[in-house]
């Protein structure tokens, strides 16, 4: 059991983890969640004791990390996956690690074989490729067959073989009883291998529950409802008698109909009395990563911006067309559509107040509408808050084609020949 | 946990690394070849020596004369066995493994150091016999008073050296930086402050120049250092301590990275 109870750490005037509580429970997996630089490594550095919170405290089984007695039969991690001298054999490396809390070199040998290294186990660690770095982490974080396991980036350098032994490996020790608190951010591997989830965003807590309650709050399936394109009246005319029907109706980029609160029987039969004929009626599901990214949206330190290449242009030679961008390419937000429910919570959060700058504050402020566009008189509650403007990618603030894609036909990328015509920023 | 158990620990990290071999057998080569070499130079140019220093000859501190580029070796292996856990990020894997830090700080230093009384010991009694080899006629025996003294000095000097180095690496943590102020410290500006008039009374308590002394048997013409050869080698402990404190205080303090 790992408790964390009010955790701050400060660098400096740069605040990485800011009053987090949460607690990791034994006989689960636990996922630890967040982008880039949002404080998961900092979070798992003050847990083993190694970087001193500011303010607060986190124990394992009651103690502080620093107090715990026989420390290393008690908790294995992996930190860093290269956190190892260059020159020192793996069996080396391990052998000292286990010579620290009395265990036989005979256990060196067995972890060795459990993550598959038995064959390099005399050779040098500095020639081992990132993902045998992870295996060598992992054997270490074993060698004490702990009861509290962590493991930063695990898959991070693994082949497919590996992530999947990664993924069994946790399971297993979960099922054995373990605490096994890893962190990732990537949250379609995190639905396979882990019971509960642990999103941080800027160092403050986002969301603390189980993976299910996680995917029935954000995977709300919807149907997409395509009437024949010729004729956009029927489109019209399916719209509103499914709207009349209690369904709520959001019109897809490409013309199709994305359809929430009825069964697709249900659709079927509206279609049918309103004398529409239909191209396609297909159940969907939102995608958990499109849940975690837009829970995260606001608290992405890292973004990309559109590779404008200006100072690389050539002149183009008269009655050229510019390339084309690809999709989503330095969009942000492109990844991020909204949610199958306009207007109704995305997604349960235990503590809606936690985001200092949710994404959606300031939206309507914002005039991020598409000019002319079907969403512009409702505000779009997924555009850049305002207060972000600042951060946002300038080459493409003025151009909410590229910002946001709501549902909007007009907004897709494709779908702005305007737009590409001028190749570099508006401004 | 017991500090045995990580005593044994530290013992394979130190030997299962290449530059620990590297640095050690470097400083025994590089002490004793150089102290052979200023022997036998010394052997051929006494009979033109003028006579105040024939007086003050000291054939034991002769043999010595390569300790002063051997200690550089020394401090090259004091500070890579603290700063290769920083610079590997080894650094955190050790602490998860060991959250006390005193004990982790003290019982790699313990090992590290108990190599080094090994090798110096080597060394000092290698170069003292090959040296006195070399030097023929004027050649000093183990048993004259004071000589072996001199040359156990010379190991623990050795020693101290190198667990000198260990204190400012845990401080200073990058091996670059250690090694950009010991080397040029211990090889220049201590050298410096101790052979002009006016930093004279300063430098003679620098760790390597007081520590030094314990390593003569005849005491230069008009002598007046303070202290004697244990005095000396008292000061330079002083000096060890006092590093070794501060490497400890900060790391128990700082964030371990």
């Amino acid at each position: 059991m790992i408790e964390a109870v009010g955790l701050t750490k400060r660098y400096g005037d740069k605040t990485a983890v800011y009053n987090l509580s949460f607690q990791v429970r034994p006989g689960a997996v636990t996922g630890f969640l967040g982008p880039n630089g949002s404080g998961k490594s900092t979070t798992m550095r003050m847990i083993l004791g190694l970087d001193n919170p500011t303010a607060g405290a986190v124990t394992i089984g009651g103690y502080p990390y620093r107090k715990l007695p026989n420390a290393p039969r008690q908790v294995g991690a992996l930190l860093d996956a290269k956190a190892v001298h260059g020159g020192r054999s793996a069996r080396n490396h391990l052998l000292s690690l286990a010579q620290l809390s009395g265990i036989p070199a005979r256990r060196v040998d067995e972890v060795l074989g459990v993550v598959g290294l038995q064959e390099v186990a005399k050779k040098r660690s500095k020639g081992f490729s990132l993902g045998m770095g992870q295996r060598l982490g992992i054997a270490a974080a074993l060698l004490g067959d702990p009861q509290v396991l962590l493991f930063d980036e695990p898959v991070n350098g693994l082949d497919p073989e590996g992530i999947l032994w990664v993924r069994n490996l946790m399971k297993a020790l979960a099922a054995e009883g373990r605490t096994v608190f890893v962190s990732s951010h990537l949250m379609s591997e995190m639905a396979l291998t882990a019971d509960h989830l642990i999103v941080i965003g800027r160092g403050q807590l986002l969301a603390d529950m189980s993976v299910r309650d996680f995917i029935s709050a954000n995977s709300a399936d919807f149907a997409r409802v395509r009437t024949p394109d010729t004729e956009p009246q029927l489109r019209e005319k399916l719209g509103s008698a499914l709207a009349e029907a209690g369904g709520h109706v959001l019109p897809e980029q490409d013309g199709a109909l994305r359809v929430t609160g009825l069964a697709l029987p249900r659709i079927s039969d509206v279609a049918h009395e309103a004398g529409v004929r239909l191209w396609e009626l297909s159940p969907h599901q939102a995608s958990l990563e499109e849940a975690y990214m837009r829970m995260t949206q606001g608290a992405v330190d890292y973004r990309s911006t559109a590779d404008q290449k200006a100072g690389l242009q050539q002149p183009l030679p008269p009655g050229a067309q510019p390339p084309m961008p690809v999709p989503g390419q330095g969009q942000p937000g492109w990844y991020a559509p909204p949610p199958p429910q306009q207007g109704g919570q995305p997604f349960a959060m235990p503590a809606p107040g936690a985001a200092p700058a949710g994404p959606y504050d300031g939206a309507q402020a914002g005039g991020h509408g598409a000019p002319g566009g079907p969403s512009a008189g409702a505000p779009n509650p997924y555009a850049q808050p305002a207060s972000q403007a600042p951060q946002a990618p300038q080459g493409q603030a003025p151009a909410p084609a590229a910002a946001v894609p709501p549902p909007a036909p007009q907004q897709a990328p494709v779908a702005a020949p305007a737009d590409l015509t001028k190749p570099e920023d508006p401004r | 946990m017991t500090a045995v158990q990580i005593i044994r620990s530290e013992w394979t990290k130190i030997r299962s690394v290449a530059s620990t071999v590297w640095t050690l057998s470097l400083a025994v080569v590089v002490t004793v070849a150089l102290g052979m070499l200023i022997s036998a130079l010394s052997r051929n140019q006494f009979d033109s020596m003028p006579v105040r220093d024939r007086l003050a000859f000291d054939p034991t501190f002769v043999s010595f004369a390569g300790m002063s580029l051997g200690q550089l070796a020394m401090i090259v292996f004091g500070v890579l066995v603290v700063s290769n856990e920083y610079s590997t990020g080894m650094i955190r894997v050790s602490l998860a493994a060991v959250p006390r830090r005193a004990t982790f700080l003290f019982s790699k230093i313990a090992v590290a150091a108990a190599l080094a009384l090994a090798v110096g010991m080597c060394m000092s009694f290698a170069a003292f016999f090959l040296g006195q080899a070399m030097l023929g006629p004027h050649a000093a025996r183990i048993g004259d008073p004071g000589v072996l003294r001199a040359v156990l000095g010379g190991g623990l000097y050795m020693t101290l050296i190198a667990v000198f180095s260990m204190g400012v690496a845990a401080m200073l943590r990058s091996p670059m930086l250690s090694l950009g102020i010991l080397m040029p410290f211990f090889f220049l500006i201590s050298n410096i402050l101790g052979n002009v008039d006016a930093t004279k009374k300063i430098g003679r308590f620098l760790p390597d120049q007081a520590g030094s002394r314990i390593m003569r048997v005849v005491p230069g013409l008009g002598d007046d250092t303070p202290y004697g050869p244990w005095g000396g080698l008292g000061i330079m402990v002083l000096w060890v301590i006092a590093a070794l404190a501060g490497g400890y205080l900060l790391l128990r303090r700082r964030d371990a990275q």
